[in-house]
């Protein structure tokens, strides 16, 4: 895979507020986040405490919580903010551009 | 009697372990009812008002009821006024502390918290012994050798399943011991290192809380002060067992399905009020994230793919207890309600090849005797 490539996610204006959204590429799994504040944000699709997808979480703020353990990231540094979440999430740089999202995946 | 080579090893870090890793059954997907996704957000939303509602009244009803206890107080009414100020005290504050504790009540994440522990400190404990081992609870419910809240091994042994009202006495023990930085290799091999720092200190400041509160006895010249904090944990504490026994006793082990493994039951507002709606707890393990107050709108979503309830919490423990007391001699024995459940969906054959697998692998004991 070429290195720092914008991938393109979807339809911006499908994700409601304050929801998130899988995104499967290359057999690497995403999540995409929508804010309240109509801000998207990206990082990879499992929670680093247990494989468990957090695009089966919720999104209350900047917070994604993770739908087995209630463990929580902030979506916009990826920094873990509730146990048993402690391993910091990786995120990635998400544009919209003609109404499409579009994720910056190393 | 059942012979003792039918005995599995409950323990988190014995043989157990490695089997059921074998078996793909930790840390393993789990069957999920289907619930259309915008219903399940709506049900995971987080609202302030009816946690802080419930905590208001509990809190009430505590201050109402100990006013009572007060005023009995050197009466023969005062062993009434403390069973119910004891009851008020020891179930609430087991519940909440657990539902707290997932952090899904409050929207405020800092009001989940203080309350986990406060409850926590009423039940004599650091809160994060529990949280640690619930997070392996939901992940491996009832899988033997990786969920550390198995209550009961099959055989049951009643007399350890009594002695658990003994269990504040171990609660102290264990206050004692992680105040001075010191716990069991199970829970070490729960609790990561940051965390056990912060038990440790949750230990310190509730022993020296704790401390005070008997220096006051001490200083009053009566014991009233800790029977209002703290002893209610050992005396209010006769409903909160039969309340656990009822969660998963009787039902499956090994199956990766909390409709199997998992016992909801319907009962009265009262009950459903003082153990924080945890009787719809097939609902509550399926999805962690829905807070307690949305639990009943949650079953009646997913209802017609789940067994039926209980009809009530007196039916739930008549059928828990029975249960343990076929296990005595037939360690296999699910309550029927639950086996025809799992025979219609097709799941009681692959539960069973499992444990026919685990008798040639020389792990599971079937004979009895």
């Amino acid at each position: 895979m070429d290195s720092n490539r914008w991938i393109e996610a979807g339809n911006a204006e499908e994700m409601d507020l304050e929801d998130v959204a899988r995104f499967d590429y290359d057999g690497r799994t995403f999540a995409v986040y929508r804010t309240a504040k109509n801000e998207y944000y990206a990082s990879d699709g499992y929670c680093t405490h247990e494989r468990t997808h957090l695009a089966d979480g919720l999104v209350m703020g900047n917070l994604i919580e993770c739908p087995k353990h209630n463990g929580r990231f902030d979506v916009t540094t990826g920094e873990a903010k509730r146990a048993p979440a402690c391993v910091k999430l990786k995120t990635y740089s998400v544009k919209v551009a003609m109404g499409k999202l579009f994720i910056k995946i190393d | 009697m059942v012979s003792a080579a039918e005995k599995r090893d409950y323990s988190i870090l014995g043989p157990e372990q490695e089997k059921a890793v074998t078996q793909g059954l930790v840390s393993a997907v789990w069957y999920q009812c289907p619930v259309p996704r915008k219903r399940l957000k709506e049900l995971t939303k987080r609202r302030n008002l009816p946690a802080f509602r419930d905590t208001v009244l509990w809190l009430a009803l505590l201050g109402a009821s100990g006013y009572v206890a007060w005023l009995s107080w050197g009466t023969w009414w005062s062993i009434l006024a403390f069973a119910v100020y004891g009851t008020l005290y020891a179930v609430p504050a087991g519940s909440k502390w657990h539902e707290f504790g997932h952090g899904t009540p409050f929207r405020t994440a800092w009001l989940n918290e203080a309350m986990a522990q406060f409850c926590a400190f009423l039940s004599l404990s650091p809160a994060s012994t529990y949280r640690w081992t619930h997070v392996r609870h939901h992940t491996d419910t009832i899988i033997v050798g990786s969920d550390p809240e198995i209550v009961a091994p099959r055989p049951p042994h009643w007399g350890r399943l009594l002695a658990r009202y003994l269990h504040p006495t171990v609660t102290v023990r264990g206050l004692l011991s992680y105040a001075a930085g010191r716990m069991s290799e199970e829970l070490k091999a729960l609790i990561p290192a940051a965390a056990q720092k912060k038990l440790f200190w949750e230990a310190r400041i509730t022993i020296a809380i704790y401390l005070s509160l008997i220096a006051i006895c001490f200083y009053l010249g009566t014991i009233a002060p800790l029977m209002f904090i703290g002893l209610p944990a050992f005396y209010g504490v006769w409903l909160n067992y039969p309340l656990g026994w009822t969660q998963h006793l009787g039902l499956y082990e090994d199956t990766l399905d909390h409709r199997l493994c998992t016992r909801t039951f319907k009962t009265n507002a009262i009950i459903r009020f003082l153990y924080t709606n945890m009787n719809y707890h097939v609902e509550h393990h399926m999805f962690p994230m829905v807070p307690y107050y949305n639990l009943p709108a949650l079953h009646e979503e997913i209802k017609e793919d789940c067994p039926e309830p209980a009809p009530s919490f007196r039916a739930a423990v008549r059928e828990t207890i029975d249960a343990l007391r076929k296990q005595r001699h037939d360690p296999n024995y699910v309550v029927p309600r639950v086996r025809s459940f799992a025979e219609r969906v097709g799941r009681a054959v692959m539960i069973d090849s499992i444990g026919l697998k685990q008798q040639v692998d020389g792990g599971r004991p079937t004979t009895a005797v």
